[in-house]
């Protein structure tokens, strides 16, 4: 995983709140067996004026001109700027593989769904959460040629107009994001404790591991 | 010392190790596979030289991209047929119990795992999807996970989780007859929202979920998620433990009853302390049929469509102007009067014996309207379709021209064939009324089995508690009338406005006065309101 230090990027508002994973990446694109390419799809529905297929070559395909992807001074943004509960309903991964895919790296809102969340640690991706009365701010302020400037290090925002903003993430978390590191080799680390418990639940409850048949 | 919530105990149970900073290693029972969360985990596994930590605790089933027809023919389209089939040879490879397309006993993961006996009450149980919160019904804490999560457990059986909230839902009083855990369960995501129990786990108590069958316990969990929390849970009694005995890949004999005595103790202590408690009356709940494209748009069935010009916050009233737009509806329009193209009875949601019993009751007799194109019924698994098809449901369901399908997700998320074309209108008992979410460009209205029922019967929705207090055999004859718009009208009573959903000030979705009491360890000070309001969480995970 990418390892997550300090971006400093144009920032795309997107004014929704409740964007829910199936409006992220719709399901045709789930049936994909791999983790890379689903960038061209991000909010399918929302930035291309046809129904869009897997495999399908976007390049050409209609542009919804209102859609704020589509405005070409928000191209190349690495922040995105929404609203509350992001991310809510299905659990897909696609969703932050498609965001990360499309560029972004770090996105604002005053809340997330936990599922979403727990999912763009695990892709480097920052999710930032901020008191609605601040994101209201950074929605007036956002406009092209202010950018943000994400500092995970000293968990702060810088804007514009030279305003900190401090934001407040999980010790661990902020730990595995900055260097990047595999949870799974950090978790195996713990392979005796994890026998040890599997040992004295198989006592107790000997059923839980009974195998049928 | 006061008393510990099921979830603390379950969390407790499952601590293999704590960090200093609040996260945990948590250790997991069960894990439930499908095709289209998974191949990316196995791959991780292949690249990284690991094998699965336990591969007994997983079970794997095909369900998203199966076809619900035809399925001898096998899947015509060639990338869903790839999924699957990497399903089926990444199970071969590891070693992994699965249900291939044609094992009598596949279907939707959620429908398969409790009916074989594979949740059992105490264990935690993960899936790469999120309405994984269904067995919770179980007394197990069960939540859906990200494919990199699937992976994690398949390597290291154990997940690095942070503990969540406690909330308690009360569902106190009786029910009428039509009502379902469906309705149940949408009126609790009106009131709360769908962010309302984001950060914790909510447990549903109160004599209304006491009476539920497993079926409707499991619809109720189910959608825990639609109101944002990541698990549901209910505490285990002898519904539970009956409902267990003697499936396949439970303890038997000897075995179950040493297991039944430790499950009985699988509820929350009465003197537990909760977060926040929202209190319900069951008998004011009314069914439900949802409006807009959010879980918690919703409103009784004889209420009318809400006004956005009546929301006060900027935000939500964009949000139920667009969702309007997009649901083709105007403000003020009774919700009887909307019309419906298609009908489909099915998913993990409500795709069981029991919703598929109520959805014949229904249609016992009748004939779909001429106006709706297409009803689909489809079992949540194979086993699910043999007893139907015992009980003669099956042939009900043909003779009022709904087709009967084979086990699926199907047009719960459209991932197969199964599909709203533009513009058409849905009465659906899934769980996800999400823009485009049954198909590109279609509109769906989430209702309960006999709604849907009843909807395909009309052409519109049906309030059908009032048919039930004129006769307990529901409709008039309506096929006499079938088809020329001339289907009798059930009378429309009490008719108000039905609040915007999340937060409204306004009155009334269901009169369910929801009280929001706030035991002392409480440190949230919002939800002393009126149950509109959202618990604290929702505020910002930066608070502490």
């Amino acid at each position: 995983m990418k390892p997550f230090r300090k971006i400093n990027s144009r920032v795309v508002p997107l004014d929704r709140p409740n964007v829910d994973t199936d409006a992220i990446i719709p399901k045709q694109f789930l049936k994909s067996i791999r983790r890379s390419g689903f960038g061209p799809y991000l909010f399918d529905e929302w930035r291309y004026e046809d129904r869009g297929e897997p495999e399908m070559d976007c390049s050409n395909r209609p542009l919804k001109q209102d859609f704020v992807l589509n405005q070409p001074v928000y191209r190349n943004a690495e922040i995105l700027l929404t609203r509350e509960n992001f991310g809510c309903g299905s659990s897909r991964e696609h969703a932050p593989w498609a965001l990360s895919d499309y560029g972004f790296r770090a996105i604002i809102a005053p809340s997330f769904a936990d599922i979403f969340y727990n999912n763009c640690f695990k892709n480097g991706i920052l999710p930032i959460v901020l008191d609605s009365a601040i994101v209201d701010k950074l929605f007036r302020e956002c406009k092209p040629g202010n950018n943000l400037m994400v500092d995970l290090e000293e968990q702060s925002i810088t804007t514009h107009f030279g305003e900190t903003i401090h934001f407040e993430i999980d010790p661990s978390r902020k730990h595995r994001l900055l260097n990047g590191l595999d949870d799974i080799a950090l978790t195996l680390q713990h392979a005796e404790a994890i026998k040890a418990f599997e040992a004295k639940r198989a006592a107790s409850a000997p059923w839980l591991f009974a195998i049928p048949k | 010392m006061t008393g510990i919530t099921l979830y603390d105990k379950l969390w407790n149970e499952h601590l293999v190790c704590a960090e200093p900073d609040g996260s945990a290693l948590i250790y997991i029972d069960r894990q439930l596979v499908h095709e289209v969360t998974s191949p990316q985990a196995f791959e991780g596994l292949r690249l990284a030289g690991r094998k699965p930590w336990r591969i007994s605790a997983n079970l794997a089933v095909v369900d998203h991209n199966v076809p619900t027809a035809g399925r001898d023919q096998g899947i015509t389209d060639a990338v869903s047929r790839l999924q699957v089939e990497t399903l089926d040879s990444n199970c071969a490879e590891f070693g992994i119990t699965e249900f291939g397309i044609h094992d009598p006993r596949q279907g939707i993961v959620h429908v398969i795992g409790p009916e074989q006996g594979a949740i059992l009450p105490g264990m935690t149980v993960v899936c790469g999807d999120s309405h994984t919160s269904t067995h919770g019904a179980f007394g197990a804490l069960a939540f859906g996970i990200g494919t990199s999560e699937v992976e994690h457990v398949l390597a290291t059986q154990c997940l690095v989780q942070r503990k969540a909230k406690n909330m308690l839902v009360l569902v106190d009083g009786q029910c009428e007859p039509e009502v379902t855990a469906k309705d149940i369960a949408l009126t609790i995501i009106g009131k709360i929202g769908t962010a309302g129990g984001t950060g914790y786990t909510i447990e549903f108590g109160g004599d209304a979920i006491r009476s539920l069958s497993m079926e409707g316990r499991m619809t109720l969990c189910n959608m825990a998620i639609e109101a944002g929390a990541r698990a549901g849970l209910i505490g285990v009694d002898e519904t539970t433990i009956d409902y267990i005995k003697g499936r396949p890949f439970a303890p038997q004999g000897d075995s179950f009853e040493q297991a039944a005595k430790v499950w009985r103790d699988l509820r929350s202590d009465a003197d537990a302390e909760f977060d926040v408690v929202i209190e319900i009356d069951a008998a004011s709940v009314k069914p439900q049929v949802t409006w807009g494209t959010s879980p918690e748009m919703t409103a009784p069935v004889n209420a009318l469509v809400p006004d956005p010009e009546q929301e006060k916050d900027p935000v939500k009233r964009e949000s139920m102007i667009r969702a309007l737009q997009y649901m083709d509806l105007k403000p003020g329009a009774h919700i009887t009067d909307i019309r419906i193209d298609k009908v489909f009875v099915g998913s993990c949601t409500n795709g069981r014996i029991e919703d598929l019993r109520a959805a014949a009751e229904i249609a016992k007799g009748k004939k779909k309207a001429a106006s709706v194109k297409l009803v689909l019924v489809v079992p949540g698994s194979g086993l699910v379709k043999r007893q139907a098809e015992e009980e003669g449901l099956d042939r009900i369901f043909k003779e009022a021209g709904f087709e009967w399908r084979d086990p699926g997700c199907s047009m719960c998320l459209a991932m197969n064939a199964d599909r709203l074309e533009a513009g058409e209108r849905c009465a659906s008992t899934s769980n996800r009324n999400f823009e485009g979410r049954q198909g590109y460009g279609g509109r769906t209205h989430l209702v309960s089995p006999a709604m849907a029922a009843a909807a395909a019967v009309y052409g519109h929705f049906v309030d059908i508690s009032a048919m039930v207090e004129k006769s307990p055999r529901a409709p008039t004859n309506p096929a006499a009338s079938n088809g020329h718009g001339k289907q009798p009208k059930p009378p429309k009573k009490a008719v108000k406005p039905a609040a915007s959903g999340n937060g409204s000030k306004q009155k009334q979705v269901t009169k369910a006065a929801a009280k929001t009491r706030m035991p002392a360890k409480s440190k949230t000070s919002n939800t002393a309101q009126p149950a509109t309001q959202q618990p604290e969480n929702t505020k910002g995970r930066n608070k502490k």
